[in-house]
C-alpha cells in the first residue's frame, strides 16, 4: 500500500533523516573508506606544495651553491644538496608544480575536452562517424605508448620552439621561450594519445548504451536540440565513470611526464622536474652508477613523491569505483 | 569465426599502413636532413644534394611512402640512415631478440609471483591476508622502474655482489635476473589484482558449490573448478601486457644498459634514423594486432561458449 507517508499519523515526518543529494552520498561513502581518504588528503597535500612553490621555498630554484655540493640534510637545506648544490627541497616541490600543471592541462584538454566529446559524437551519430574514430583511435593505440609519446615530443620540440622564437621575433613579447611554456606545450601534445583515446572509449560505451534510453527518446521527441541531448541528457549519466577514469589516469600522466624529462625531452633545465632530478642522479641510464653508489639518497625525495602520487591516484581510484558504480562490483 | 579471423586479418594490414603513414610523416616533420646527417662534416651543397637524390629524397612524399610500403611487402625495410647503409632488418632483428628474451623472463617472474597470489588472496578474503597483500602489490605496482632498478642494483649488485650491475649475456645468465624482477614486479602486480578479482567471482558459482557440496577434495575444486576458470580473464591480459611491456622495457633496458629494441628505438629517434624508426613501429603494432587476434582465438578454445561475430 503506497500511502503518502507525509499523511500518515504514525509517522514523524520531523525525525526522518533528511534526503541528501546524490554526490553528497558519494561523497559520504568515499570518506567512510579510511585508505582512500587518507590518499586524497596525500595528493591535496602533495598538490599543494606544488602549487605554493613560490611561497614554501627556501632558496631560488637554480641558485647553485659550488662550496655545499652533494651536503646531507641540514637546516639550511631540508634534503640536502645536489651535485651543483642547489637544494633539493626547493627543487622538488618545484617539480611537483611542473607535474601539477603538466596532469591538470593535458587532463582538460585531452581527456575531458577531446575525449569526451568525442566519445559523445561517436557515441550518439554511430555510423561512419564513429568507424572513422575508433580506427584512427586503433592506429593511435596500435603503438607502443611510450615509444610514441618519445617520438612525437622529440619531434615536434624543434618544431613548436622554432615557432615561438618566431612569435618572439615579429610580436616582441619576449620570454616565451624561456618561461617555460613551450615545453610544457610540447608535454601537452605529446601526451594526448595517452589520454583521449582511453575516455573516448569509454563515454562512447555509456552512450552506445544510453543513446536508447526512454527519457533520451523523450527528449527526441519533445524536439530538443542534439547539442542539447549530448550535454545537459547524457552526459551528467556518464561523469561517474568518467571521474573514475580520470582518477587512474592522472597517476600514468604523472609517470609519463616524469619519464619524458628523465629522458630530457621534458621540461628544460634549470626549471625543475621530478624526471629531470631522478635522471640527474641515475645518469640517464649510463650504467655509471657513481653517482648512485655514492648518493643514492638524493633519489629518495623525487621517487617518493612519483611513487605516493601513483600509489594514492591508484587507492582513490579504485575507492571512486566502488562508490560510484556499486553494481560494478 | 573463420570470417571473423578473416576480418581482423585484413584490417590488420590497413592498420599498420596508417601507423606507418603516421611515422612516415613525422619523419619529414622532423628537423634535420638526413642526407645532411649521414655526410657529417664533409658535406658540400653537391654532396648533400647528390645524398638527397640517392636516397630518394627529393620525391614527392606520397611517392615515397608508396615505395617503401612495396619494399616492406617485399621484406626489404630500407638502409639505417645512421648506421651507414646497412639494412634495417639486420640491426633490429638481434635487438628485437634481447627484449622478447628479456620480456619474456619478466613474463615469467610476473606470472610465477602473480597468479599463485592472487588466488591466495581471494581464498583468504575475509582475512587480514587480503587486503594486506593487495595494498602491498599496489604499493609495489606504484613504485617506478627509476626506483625499483637502482634499488636492485645497489643491493644485489653494488652490496651483496650476488648479480652483475648490468650488461646482458643472453637468458640463461645472472645478469638478467635484475631486469626481469625490475620489469615482473609491477606486472606480479597487475596479475595479482584480476587474478584475485577473477578469482572470487568463480568461487561465487553455484557450480563450486556443488563440487564442495558433493565432497570433492579441496585441492581439486581449487585447481580444475576454480583455478583453471578464473584464468581466462587473465589470458586478455596477459597478451596486453606482453605487447605493452616493449614501453616498459625502454627505461630498463637503460639503466641496466641492455642492448634492446627499446634502446635502440629510443637512440633512432635522436638519432632521426627514421627508417629503423617505422620499421620499429611497424614490427611493433603487428605484434600488438597479433597479440590481441591470438588473444581472440585463444578464448574460443579456453571458454567454447565465446562464439567471435
Amino acid at each position: 500500500m503506497a500511502t503518502d507517508i507525509s499523511t500518515d499519523s504514525n509517522f514523524d515526518t520531523d525525525n526522518l533523516p533528511r534526503a541528501r543529494g546524490h554526490w553528497r552520498n558519494v561523497w559520504r561513502r568515499f570518506r567512510k573508506r579510511k585508505l582512500a581518504f587518507a590518499s586524497l588528503i596525500v595528493i591535496t597535500f602533495i598538490y599543494m606544495l606544488g602549487i605554493f612553490a613560490p611561497v614554501i621555498q627556501t632558496h631560488d630554484y637554480h641558485e647553485t651553491d659550488l662550496y655545499r655540493t652533494q651536503q646531507g640534510p641540514s637546516a639550511e637545506n631540508w634534503l640536502g644538496t645536489d651535485r651543483a648544490g642547489r637544494d633539493l627541497y626547493t627543487r622538488v616541490v618545484w617539480g611537483i608544480q611542473t607535474t601539477v600543471i603538466i596532469t591538470i592541462s593535458t587532463f582538460i584538454t585531452g581527456s575531458l575536452f577531446l575525449g569526451v566529446t568525442v566519445g559523445l559524437v561517436a557515441g550518439y551519430f554511430r555510423g561512419w562517424i564513429d568507424a572513422v574514430i575508433m580506427r584512427v583511435g586503433e592506429v593511435v593505440s596500435a603503438f607502443p605508448d611510450i615509444l610514441l609519446i618519445i617520438l612525437l615530443a622529440a619531434t615536434l620540440k624543434p618544431r613548436i620552439v622554432q615557432i615561438a622564437h618566431d612569435i618572439e621575433d615579429n610580436t616582441g613579447i619576449s620570454g616565451l621561450v624561456s618561461s617555460g611554456i613551450v615545453d610544457y606545450l610540447v608535454i601537452g601534445i605529446a601526451l594526448l594519445p595517452l589520454s583521449w583515446f582511453g575516455m573516448m572509449r569509454l563515454v562512447r560505451g555509456q552512450v552506445l548504451a544510453l543513446r536508447e534510453a526512454e527519457y533520451v527518446e523523450a527528449a527526441r521527441a519533445m524536439g530538443t536540440t542534439t547539442p542539447r541531448i549530448l550535454f545537459r541528457h547524457i552526459l551528467p549519466n556518464v561523469v561517474s565513470p568518467i571521474i573514475v577514469s580520470v582518477s587512474f589516469g592522472i597517476g600514468s600522466i604523472a609517470l609519463a611526464e616524469v619519464v619524458l624529462s628523465f629522458f630530457g625531452l621534458g621540461v628544460q633545465p634549470p626549471r625543475p622536474s621530478l624526471g629531470v632530478m631522478i635522471g640527474e642522479v641515475t645518469a640517464r641510464g649510463n650504467t655509471s652508477v657513481s653517482v648512485l653508489r655514492d648518493h643514492p639518497e638524493q633519489l629518495l625525495a623525487p621517487i617518493i613523491v612519483v611513487w605516493m602520487l601513483i600509489f594514492c591516484w591508484n587507492i582513490v581510484g579504485d575507492a571512486l569505483n566502488d562508490v560510484l558504480n556499486p553494481r560494478a562490483r | 569465426m573463420l570470417a571473423y579471423i578473416l576480418r581482423r586479418l585484413l584490417w590488420a594490414p590497413v592498420l599498420l599502413s596508417m601507423a606507418a603513414f603516421f611515422v612516415f610523416m613525422m619523419g619529414t616533420c622532423a628537423p634535420g636532413d638526413p642526407a645532411e646527417l649521414r655526410l657529417g662534416n664533409r658535406a658540400t651543397e653537391d654532396n648533400i644534394e647528390r645524398e638527397r637524390e640517392r636516397l630518394g629524397l627529393n620525391d614527392p612524399f606520397p611517392l615515397r611512402y608508396i615505395q617503401y610500403v612495396g619494399n616492406v611487402l617485399k621484406g626489404d625495410f630500407g638502409d639505417s640512415y645512421h648506421y651507414q647503409g646497412r639494412p634495417v632488418l639486420e640491426i633490429i632483428a638481434p635487438r628485437l631478440w634481447v627484449s622478447v628474451q628479456l620480456n619474456i623472463a619478466a613474463l615469467l617472474v610476473a606470472i610465477t609471483i602473480g597468479l599463485p597470489l592472487g588466488f591466495y588472496a581471494a581464498k583468504r578474503q575475509g582475512t587480514a591476508r587480503d587486503p594486506s597483500i593487495v595494498i602491498t602489490m599496489l604499493i609495489l605496482y606504484a613504485m617506478p622502474v627509476f626506483f625499483t632498478a637502482p634499488l636492485l642494483i645497489l643491493f644485489f649488485a653494488v652490496q651483496l655482489h650476488w648479480v652483475p650491475a648490468a650488461g646482458w649475456d643472453g637468458f640463461f645468465s645472472t645478469q638478467t635476473i635484475l631486469p626481469a624482477l625490475t620489469i615482473g614486479i609491477p606486472g606480479a602486480a597487475i596479475f595479482v589484482r584480476h587474478m584475485r578479482a577473477s578469482t572470487l567471482e568463480v568461487i561465487g558459482q553455484e557450480y563450486v558449490r556443488t563440487a564442495q557440496a558433493k565432497g570433492m577434495p579441496n585441492m581439486v575444486v581449487n585447481y580444475r573448478h576454480i583455478a583453471r576458470n578464473a584464468l581466462l580473464p587473465i589470458l586478455t591480459i596477459m597478451g596486453f601486457t606482453l605487447a605493452g611491456m616493449f614501453g616498459g622495457s625502454l627505461i630498463v633496458e637503460l639503466i641496466y644498459g641492455i642492448p634492446g629494441a627499446g634502446r635502440l628505438s629510443l637512440d633512432a629517434i635522436f638519432q632521426r634514423d627514421f627508417p629503423v624508426l617505422t620499421a620499429f613501429v611497424l614490427l611493433g603494432a603487428g605484434m600488438l594486432v597479433l597479440a590481441n587476434l591470438v588473444i581472440d582465438i585463444a578464448y574460443t578454445i579456453v571458454d567454447p561458449r565465446i562464439r567471435l561475430q
